[in-house]
């Protein structure tokens, strides 16, 4: 049983990207038997780049990506060069790692409640300060530049890459390498980049490009956040994926392959731009020039960290104030009065999203754990952890943009009879759950002391009581954890479920978009907040358990 | 299946990483005896008890034979081997009680609840620590956790012991305490033990054969 | 999402088509004979396919449910949509497939396009059941011309009326004056002018902001007449040249200068409460009044029209021609048109959509009850809403769609 794990969870992962994106490629050069496409054309092409302002949308995508994760990764790493190993950088690290969990949806209409010209920021200096009575007539969200969609993508990637640039720092040896440099005159920051960064930055790149692929691809926040005349390539293909006019659906796959175009031509763009980075560092560092005077660009890349983890608490508590909010005109700074009447009036409809969002982030987490824990547990017997190779397919889905295959999924799904059910969408989301559940659990796994198998296996202790009396409650809290961070990738789902449940699985985060599109913020508030609550409430519960379990036990029951 | 009280044979047997030849043992232990193979690290004698105790990690390879009172056990599950293991940190199970780690490690087939329970506190008070049995191990001192440890692979009845630089850890006066301890136990009970350490004084008090390794790395 | 549905309903549809047949020869229930209609009813289940995004009135479609299984016997499942094509969609599927009894949908909630191509497909039970409902007798169909042509498609009597809709405006009275709004477009304009960026519209496809073109078009077309025909026979860009002229010249005066629009109609109206916009749009009179309701909007924001006219429609209720409960179907689109149900969802406490029966056709009670409604403070009464402009052909709305989004979907 145990052999065959790894090679299912690969082909878990590979098989729906890969028949996926062939799902997509067939429609889009015209064959879909279904919809009467039995011969192969170009014209969906054709008919895709003839859309109005098509260009536009395509050069939008490419480029608020790229620069929103060139901006993202800039800050991670003046942060971490300015601040690692201070007690500054903890306290900041500890404010900044729980808005990993709060899901992007979310995060975006926070943010854009924060920045809109009738936004909180605005209020809270109106008028006394602004002289504003009413809001100006600027374009903030949803401007043509996407500027607010840049800024939201950063502050909600900031959180990812700094955890997993920490995740990548020798621990030990790290602050020594950095002193050495100081004692040779070097600026802290110099330093940093100079020694520890570049080993830290090869072993991110994986992460830094499933960034990429979100930021070119994404639809949730590009909705809420990005240009509407016209929209982003990723928001038009989807519109075009869900019109009733189901021919629309052959231009859509052209499109979704132009998508995957897109992202891969960013990533080219950066493997560039990695180069020219990386030559003019060694120049620089060549020249034995020593920044020694850097506390002003300290005190700016923890002022901009800071900044963009306070837009989205702020944005979130704002968001929990619309919901039960009364009268709220502009610009009072807060509600004239609290009432629960937009509660009380949409907990009815709240109930079954709710439900199948528990349902299908359970059942998905659950599935796997499961398979990781096969897996980790045939690692365990044969040594072999698969290296770089197993790495790359594990992030196979988070590397293609989900459109990409998700359209050729869906057709697919639907043409074997299993479109739209439970087993499709709970299937589907495993297929994202699954890489995040296994790179968290992995460390900890990884670094378990295997003395303890020894010593359980000599006093006869089979493989099966040997993993559920002590590997399993020894690592019930970093297994709970892997499987609360998968519970808020899963809750985080948009498209997936969008397409593969065909509209007809609501969650909380397709409702939250859906509604969000329209302006009421009360809405908003209320789904916004029950959806940041869920992967809040599995990390508390993953903290909680062990803690209730093991109360007795100070070694290892945690917080 | 190899009984209590019996010989513990290495049968010529070599480990090697990565084609080189780490070290070379043909030695039989008699019970209550004492082999102490000693080395500078990375010279393979923690290998060795791997190997034995049949958790040989897939990157080593090892030729040669084990035999537990004439019984070829090299090719046995861990499981069934019976070995005794000690490392220089006590290991115990951090969620369980102290009693909770010897009646893990206590065979089935000692019955009932009431006989287990009683065996558990006898086997903590032969360790010096009567009393001990509902405490938590993160509450206990290094040397004490050293001796639950003790009792630990005691109680499971092993056939031999394997110790890997058990005192290494502990602090000097706590050390001769300690090793006193284990090789009495060992030789009432009248189990082969095989000790790997880079110390000579454990070697010393061990009192019986010493075989060094790891002097002509890379040699053979 | 259509194509999951029908290719799932293609899947049951074969697997239960020959099995359907053979049952079919039961006759369509005859709505001459009510009575007959009313015991056949008795004990069906029906499947009301409606949108289901509002909890007001997905709480009104409970009560009716209620309100029947106590009356006459008949169960009501509201099937809750999000986009009606989809229940068009999936009796289309269903008749592909051969499936022409045992349908799966009794009743539809519709109008327009769906309506328009519903029919144009043989896919709607009639005609002319809609006149033998008892409760006709009430119905307004003399003064209110939507009542029988929906979107310009006469309805045959294949569609029953449940309620009125008509583009009504709002405007905060403690910040703008009553008597300074708009009384036409070319005004609107005007005012615009005067006032930058605090008027807007929905960004079309969107169904408000696709309306509030029509209402432009139908007041600048020189001819109405040529908006009764398929946009396809005639000049387009030449009817619609006054329409996107005036676009053009209203556009810079635009909120955010016409480089943004607002999503839909609840986006528009938070934009009034913020004192973003000063003049948003609606097509329920009733809206601003519930909204203040829910502390949405102040209390201080009041309701007008154009003394000329603005839009106006009527939204239906249809049976497709394979329901599988066509009696009880009959019977519950006969409640809904009965005063009692009419009263009720007028009633802003509930609803607040307008009826389609006519005052003097009810008796004197009810006339007392439906008086005694309060409307909303910001509810302009049934005499105050004016005429209504009829619906241009379907076919209108969707190439204007198209151009908008051509002209101004892209940024320049």
């Amino acid at each position: 049983m145990l052999k065959y794990a790894p090679a299912f969870a690969l082909g878990i992962l590979a098989i729906p990207v890969v028949s996926g994106l062939a799902g997509t490629l067939l429609p889009a050069f015209g064959y879909l038997p279904a919809l009467g496409g039995t011969s192969f054309s170009v014209q969906p092409f054709l008919d895709f780049f003839y859309q109005p302002g098509i260009s536009q949308s395509i050069t939008q995508a490419f480029l608020i990506g790229l620069i929103a994760t060139i901006i993202a990764l800039v800050l991670v790493a003046a942060f971490l060069a300015a601040w690692y190993g201070t007690r500054t950088f903890r306290a900041v690290q500890h404010f900044v790692s729980p808005l990993l969990a709060v899901p992007h949806a979310a995060a975006a209409f926070g943010f854009a409640f924060m920045i809109a010209p009738s936004g909180f920021l605005a209020r809270l200096f109106s008028p006394w300060l602004t002289g504003w009575e009413r809001p100006l007539d600027l374009l903030i969200v949803n401007d043509r530049l996407g500027l607010a969609l840049i800024v939201g993508l950063v502050v909600k990637e900031v959180p990812f890459l700094l955890l997993v640039s920490m995740a990548a720092l020798p621990q030990t040896q790290a602050l020594k390498a950095v002193q050495v440099t100081q004692a040779l005159g070097y600026g802290r920051m110099a330093g940093f980049l100079a020694t520890l960064w570049p080993p830290v930055y090869r072993q991110i790149r994986l992460p830094i490009f499933a960034v990429i692929a979100y930021a070119t691809a994404n639809v949730d926040m590009s909705i809420i956040l990005g240009p509407s005349t016209p929209e982003t390539l990723p928001v038009r293909l989807v519109g075009w994926m869900n019109d009733p006019e189901l021919s629309l659906r052959f231009m859509a796959c052209a499109g979704a392959i132009v998508q995957i175009a897109v992202t891969m031509a960013a990533l080219c763009c950066w493997l560039a731009l990695e180069q020219i980075a990386g030559a003019i560092a060694r120049r620089i560092f060549k020249t034995g020039v020593r920044f020694s005077r850097d506390s002003w660009l300290r005190i700016i890349a923890s002022g901009s960290i800071i900044t963009s983890a306070l837009l989205i608490f702020g944005g979130l508590i704002v968001l929990a104030i619309w919901s039960v909010a009364g009268l709220w005109q502009f610009p009072d700074a807060l509600p004239k009065s609290l009432s629960f009447r937009s509660w009380s009036q949409t907990l009815p409809s709240l109930i079954e999203p709710l439900l199948t969002t528990l349902v299908v982030g359970l059942v998905s987490v659950l599935i796997s754990i499961a398979i990781v824990l096969a897996c980790l547990a045939r690692e365990q017997q044969t040594g072999n952890t698969g290296g770089n190779k197993a790495l790359l397919l594990l992030y196979l889905p988070l590397l293609v943009p989900q459109i990409g295959f998700l359209f050729g999924l869906q057709l697919l799904t639907l043409s074997v009879g299993v479109g739209a059910s439970w087993f499709a969408v709970i299937f589907v989301h495993v297929v994202f759950v699954l890489p995040y559940v296994f790179l968290s659990l992995s460390a900890p796994w990884r670094s378990f002391d295997k003395r303890y198998d020894a010593i359980g296996a000599a006093l006869g202790a089979s493989q099966a009581r040997i993993f559920w009396r002590i590997r399993f409650p020894m690592l019930l809290r970093a297994i709970l954890a892997a499987m609360a961070v998968g519970f808020a990738v899963s809750v985080g789902q948009y498209l997936p479920t969008l397409l593969i449940g065909a509209g007809r699985f609501a969650t909380i985060t397709t409702e939250t978009v859906a509604l969000g599109s329209g302006g009421n913020r009360r809405i908003i508030g209320i789904y916004s907040f029950v959806q940041m609550m869920l992967p809040l409430l599995g990390f508390i519960f993953a903290a909680l358990v062990p803690a209730l379990l093991f109360s007795k036990r100070r070694a290892i029951r945690g917080a | 299946m190899c009984a209590a009280s019996t010989v513990l044979k290495i049968e010529n047997v070599r480990i090697a990483l990565a084609g080189h030849d780490l070290l070379h043992v043909d030695a039989a232990i008699k019970p209550g005896e004492v082999l102490t193979v000693m080395g500078p690290s990375g010279s393979g004698k923690s290998t060795l008890l791997a190997f034995i105790g049949g958790f040989l990690d897939p990157v080593f390879s090892a030729s040669g034979r084990i035999f537990c009172s004439g019984n070829d056990i090299t090719f046995e599950r861990p499981q069934a081997r019976r070995a005794g293991l000690l490392f220089q940190d006590p290991l115990l199970f951090p969620h369980m009680s102290v009693g909770a780690n010897l009646l893990f490690a206590m065979p089935p087939k000692i019955k009932p609840q009431v006989k287990r329970r009683q065996e558990a506190e006898a086997s903590l008070a032969s360790v010096g620590l009567e009393g001990y049995f509902d405490r938590d191990p993160d509450t206990l001192s290094g040397g004490q956790k050293a001796r639950v440890a003790l009792a630990r692979v005691l109680i499971s009845q092993p056939a031999f012991l394997l110790l890997d630089e058990p005192f290494s850890k502990l602090d000097a006066d706590r050390r001769d305490q300690m090793r006193r301890l284990v090789f009495d136990q060992a030789k009432q009970i009248g189990l082969p033990v095989l000790l790997v350490t880079h110390d000579r004084a454990d070697a010393e008090a061990a009192g019986g054969t010493i075989i060094e390794v790891g002097i002509t790395r890379n040699g053979q | 999402m259509r194509i999951t549905k029908n290719l799932i309903k293609y899947t049951i549809a074969f697997a239960v088509s020959s099995v359907a047949m053979s049952a079919a020869a039961l006759a369509d229930p005859d709505a001459k004979n009510w009575d007959a209609v009313l015991t056949e009813a008795k004990g069906q289940t029906v499947y009301w396919n409606a949108w289901g995004g509002s909890t007001q009135i997905n709480a009104y479609i409970e009560w009716v449910g209620d309100q029947i299984a106590e009356k006459n016997g008949v169960k009501l499942v509201h099937v809750k949509l999000d986009d009606t094509a989809n229940a068009v969609a999936a009796v289309v599927a269903e008749k592909a497939a051969g499936k022409d009894t045992g349908g799966a949908i009794d009743l539809i909630w519709i109008n327009g396009e769906n309506f328009a191509s519903m029919k144009k497909q043989g896919l709607l039970f009639g005609p002319n059941w809609v006149q033998q409902q008892p409760n006709w007798q009430y119905v307004d169909y003399e003064t209110k011309p939507t009542i029988e042509t929906d979107f310009t498609i006469p309805t045959d009597g294949m569609e029953s009326p449940w309620g009125m809709a008509k583009l009504v405006f709002f405007h905060d009275s403690a910040r703008t004056a009553p008597d300074s709004m708009p009384d036409n477009v070319d005004q609107l304009l005007k005012w615009a002018e005067l006032n930058p960026g605090r008027f807007s519209y929905p960004q079309p496809p969107d169904f408000i902001g696709s309306s509030f073109l029509k209402q432009v078009l139908i007041e600048k077309v020189a001819d109405k007449s040529v908006l009764q025909s398929d946009a396809a026979n005639v000049d387009f860009a030449a009817v619609t040249q006054p329409l996107f002229d005036y676009l053009d010249q209203l556009h810079p005066s635009l909120w955010r200068s016409a480089k943004a629009f607002p999503k839909d109609y609840p986006s528009m109206s938070q934009l009034l409460a913020d004192g973003e916009l000063d003049i948003t749009f609606a097509f329920n009179p009733a809206t601003a009044s519930s909204a203040i309701k829910n502390n949405e909007l102040p209390d201080t924001v009041r309701s007008f029209t154009f003394s000329g006219g603005t839009l106006g429609n009527t939204h239906f209720v249809a049976i497709p021609y394979n329901a599988s409960a066509k009696a009880g179907a009959l019977v519950l689109s006969n409640f809904l048109i009965s005063p009692e149900a009419q009263i009720r969802k007028q009633d802003p406490n509930f609803w607040g959509d307008p009826t389609v029966l006519a005052f003097s056709k009810l008796s004197d009670n009810d006339q007392k009850m439906m008086q005694s409604l309060d409307l909303g403070i910001a509810t302009l009464k049934p005499e105050e809403l004016g005429p209504s402009f009829d619906e241009p052909h379907p076919s209108w709305m969707t190439m204007i769609e198209a151009e908008w989004a051509k002209r101004y979907g892209v940024a320049n």
